[in-house]
C-alpha cells in the first residue's frame, strides 16, 4: 500500500489545522456561511437534511486494516455507529456535528486518511478495480498510476476551480470493474505489441442529468505521458468547458459539442506543447511508486474447497473471485445483506472485517464501487474460515452480482437534493428477491436505484435502472433497461411513465418475469437478452394496451 | 400555512422557529404562519438567526394540521422532522412522541 511521505504528512496536516481555524471562526461568528460553505465543501463536509456528512477520500478504494478501524472508531465516537459506502469507493458519515469535524480530521490524518477534494469542482477521488493487483485477468495493477494521479491532481492550483467536478477512473483488466467509460477521464490500462505498458484514453463519459458514454480520444498513451496527457486534457476543459451553465459544464457536454475529432485535435495540440516537459514520468519515480503496490508474498497454498455446506458453496460461486495466484481467491464482502441498507456497515462490523483482513487478508481490503468491501488475497484455504466469520457478523449473503446486490444512494432519507427514497425501495426489492434459489435461477443482474437526476446510484447504468423523481409531492420511481457500466458501456433506456412506491417493487418483478419468460436460456444473462429482444416485451408487460397505444 | 426551518450551525440539526424566535428541535413546537404578515415576521427573525450565526439554510416550508399537529406537504419536509424512514432509531423519531414520516 501507498505510505505517505514526509511532503504528504506535513500537507495533510497542514490542512487539517486550517481548516480547524476555519470551523473555529466560523463558531466564533468569524465567517459567515457563504464564506465558510465553499471551504467546508473542500474538506469533504455537506450540510444534508438531518446534519452535516462527511465524506471521506479512500483513494482507489484501498484501505488497510489500521485504517478500516480508524473508521469504525470515528462511526463510533463521533457519529451514529455506522457509515456509508459510496459508489465513490468512498466513505460517508451522516451525523457529524461541525465541532467534533477538526478532531475526526485529525484522527483520520493519523492513519493516512483526509476528506479533501470529496466535494468542489476539483479532481475527486481517483477510482479503480477493486480487484487491482490482484484479478486473474489483470494486465497491471492500475493503482501505482492511480496514485500518481492523486498526488498530481491534490490541490492541484491549475485544477481546482474547474468548471464542474472531473472523476478519472482506471482499469487495468480488459473486463472493465471500475466503469470507465462513465467517467470524465476513464484509463485502460494495456500493453502494447510490442509489451510496453500503456493507456487507452476515454474522455467525456458521465452520468447525472445527461448522460453520455465516453470517446476513446487515444488508443495507446505510453505509461510516462500519463500526467502530460491528462495535464492537456484538462487544459482543453479548464479553457473551453462552459461556466455559463452549471448543467453543461461538465467535459462530456464539451465532447458533445466540439466533436471527439475536433477535441481531440486539441488536447494532441497541446500535449504536443508540453510532451517533454517537467510532467514526463522517468521509469524511477513510477518504480518507486509501484514498489508500494508490492503484491504480498503468497505462500503457496494447497486447499481443496469444502463443499459440504450449500450455503458456502453458494457464496464460493458468487463472491470468490479467481487470483493471479491458483492458491488464491478475492472475496467479495456484501454490504446487501438481504433487506439491509446497500453500503452501511456497522462500527463492529468494520472492526471485525479489519481483524479478518489483518489475520488471513494481508492487512488489506477494498471498497467497490458497488458499494461492497474486498478482500483482494484470501488463500482459499482460508476461505471456509473466512466465511463462517462473515457469517458471524452478517456479512456472508451470498449475492454478489445478483439482483439483491443493489446500488443505492442515499436518496430522501438524508441527501439535501434528492426527489425520492433509494433505500427503503431497496429494501424492498432486496426483500422480494431475497431466497437465494430465486436468485440464482436470475442470475447476473445489476440493479441501481438513484434518489435523483444527479444518479450517485449509477442508475444510467443498471441493467435495471430506478430513477427517483417527485412529481405533485409523491415519489415516483422511473425504470431504465439495457444499461451497463462495463467494457461495453451503454446507457439505460426509459421504458415508459414512472411508478408510485408502493408499484416499484411489483414493476421490477414484472421485469425480471418477462426475462425469465424470454431467455433462451440460463446462460442467456438479463443484459443480453435486453439486447436482443429490445425494450418492446418488457414495456408491453409493464403497460399493456397503453404501451401499443403510446 | 408555513413554519419556518433551518438547521442549527454548530450541529446541522434540524431546527424550527417556535412563538418566542428561539429554535426548537421538534416540529410540534413550529409557530406556524397563517398569513402573510407573520409569514414575513418570521421569516425576518430567521434571517436574524442567520445573522447571529444561530442557524443556516433558511426556509419556508408548506404545511397542513392534521388532527391539530403539523404535517408538511412535502415528505423531504416529514422526513426532516423525523429522520431516515429506514432507521426508525437515528433521529428525532427515536425520541418519546415523535412521529415517524412514512
Ligand atoms: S443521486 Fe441525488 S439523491 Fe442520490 S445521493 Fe446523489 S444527489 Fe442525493
Amino acid at each position: 500500500m501507498y505510505r505517505y511521505d514526509e511532503f504528504d504528512h506535513a500537507f495533510v496536516k497542514a490542512r487539517t489545522a486550517e481548516f480547524a481555524d476555519q470551523v473555529d471562526r466560523r463558531l466564533a461568528g468569524d465567517l459567515t456561511e457563504d464564506q465558510f460553505k465553499p471551504l467546508r465543501l473542500m474538506n469533504g463536509v455537506y450540510l444534508q437534511l438531518h446534519a452535516y456528512m462527511l465524506r471521506i477520500a479512500i483513494p482507489y478504494g484501498t484501505l488497510s486494516s489500521k485504517q478500516l478501524r480508524m473508521l469504525a472508531h470515528i462511526a463510533r465516537t463521533y457519529d451514529k455507529g455506522y457509515g456509508h459506502f459510496t459508489t465513490r469507493q468512498n466513505l460517508q458519515f451522516n451525523w457529524p456535528a461541525l465541532g467534533d469535524i477538526p478532531q475526526i480530521l485529525e484522527d483520520l490524518a493519523s492513519v493516512e486518511m483526509h476528506a479533501l477534494q470529496t466535494s468542489g469542482n476539483c479532481i475527486r477521488n481517483v477510482t479503480a478495480d477493486h480487484f487491482a493487483g490482484a484479478a486473474a485477468d489483470e494486465v497491471a495493477d492500475p493503482r501505482p498510476y492511480a496514485e500518481i494521479l492523486r498526488q498530481w491532481s491534490s490541490v492541484h492550483p491549475e485544477f481546482s476551480f474547474l468548471p464542474r467536478k472531473f472523476k478519472i477512473a482506471v482499469t487495468g483488466a480488459e473486463r472493465d470493474r471500475a466503469a470507465i467509460q462513465v467517467h470524465d477521464i476513464g484509463l485502460h490500462l494495456k500493453r502494447n505489441e510490442a509489451g510496453e505498458l500503456g493507456f487507452a484514453v476515454y474522455v467525456g463519459g458521465g452520468q447525472g442529468r445527461t448522460p453520455m458514454v465516453a470517446k476513446k480520444v487515444r488508443d495507446f498513451l505510453p505509461e510516462a505521458d500519463l500526467l502530460t496527457y491528462s495535464t492537456a486534457i484538462l487544459r482543453v476543459y479548464n479553457l473551453n468547458g462552459r461556466r455559463d451553465n452549471k448543467y453543461k459544464a461538465r467535459i462530456k457536454i464539451l465532447v458533445h459539442e466540439t466533436g471527439t475529432e475536433e477535441l481531440t485535435r486539441q488536447i494532441e495540440a497541446e500535449f504536443a506543447e508540453i510532451r517533454n516537459g517537467e510532467l514526463k514520468l522517468p521509469q524511477a519515480d513510477i518504480d518507486a511508486i509501484e514498489r508500494y503496490f508490492a503484491p504480498p508474498e503468497l505462500p503457496a497454498r494447497p486447499h481443496s474447497d469444502d463443499v459440504r455446506d450449500p450455503a458456502f458453496v453458494s457464496w464460493l460461486a458468487h463472491n470468490v473471485n479467481p487470483h493471479r495466484s491458483p492458491d488464491y481467491a478475492s472475496v467479495t464482502i456484501s454490504l446487501k445483506g438481504i433487506g439491509e441498507v446497500p453500503g452501511d456497515a456497522s462500527d463492529a462490523q468494520m472492526d471485525a472485517i479489519a481483524d479478518l483482513a489483518e489475520e488471513l487478508a494481508f492487512d488489506e481490503i477494498r471498497v467497490s464501487h458497488e458499494q461492497n468491501l474486498i478482500l483482494p488475497h484470501v488463500a482459499r484455504a482460508d476461505l471456509k474460515t473466512v466465511y463462517d466469520r462473515l457469517a458471524g457478523i452478517g456479512l456472508a449473503t451470498a449475492n454478489a452480482g445478483l439482483v439483491t446486490d443493489i446500488i443505492a444512494c442515499p436518496g430522501l432519507d438524508y441527501c439535501a437534493l434528492a426527489n425520492a427514497r433509494s433505500i427503503s425501495v431497496a429494501q424492498e426489492i432486496s426483500t422480494r428477491f431475497g431466497s437465494q434459489s430465486r436468485q440464482e435461477e436470475i442470475g447476473e443482474l445489476k440493479l441501481k436505484i438513484s434518489g435523483c437526476i444527479n444518479a450517485c446510484g449509477h442508475h444510467h447504468v443498471g441493467h435495471i435502472g430506478i430513477l427517483g423523481v417527485e412529481k405533485k409531492g409523491t415519489e415516483l420511481y422511473q425504470i431504465t433497461l439495457g444499461g451497463s457500466g462495463d467494457e461495453n458501456t451503454s446507457i439505460g433506456e426509459i421504458v415508459g411513465r414512472g411508478f408510485t412506491a408502493g408499484e416499484i417493487t411489483d414493476a421490477i418483478e414484472t421485469v425480471v418475469d418477462t426475462y425469465l419468460a424470454h431467455r433462451t436460456d440460463r446462460q442467456e444473462t438479463f443484459l443480453a437478452a435486453y439486447r436482443r429482444l429490445g425494450a418492446a416485451p418488457f414495456k408491453h408487460a409493464l403497460y399493456g394496451a397503453e404501451a401499443k397505444a403510446a | 400555512m408555513k413554519i419556518v426551518t433551518a438547521n442549527r450551525l454548530i450541529d446541522g440539526e434540524a431546527v424550527w422557529l417556535a412563538a418566542d424566535h428561539g429554535w426548537v428541535e421538534t416540529i410540534d413546537g413550529a409557530e406556524i404562519a397563517r398569513d402573510v404578515a407573520t409569514e414575513e415576521k418570521l421569516e425576518r427573525a430567521g434571517k436574524a438567526a442567520i445573522c447571529k450565526n444561530e442557524v443556516v439554510d433558511l426556509a419556508l416550508v408548506d404545511i397542513d394540521l392534521v388532527e391539530g399537529r403539523i404535517v408538511p406537504k412535502r415528505l423531504r419536509e416529514r422526513i426532516r422532522a423525523a429522520g431516515p424512514t429506514n432507521r426508525l432509531d437515528l433521529g428525532k423519531q427515536a425520541r418519546k412522541g415523535v412521529r415517524i414520516a412514512a
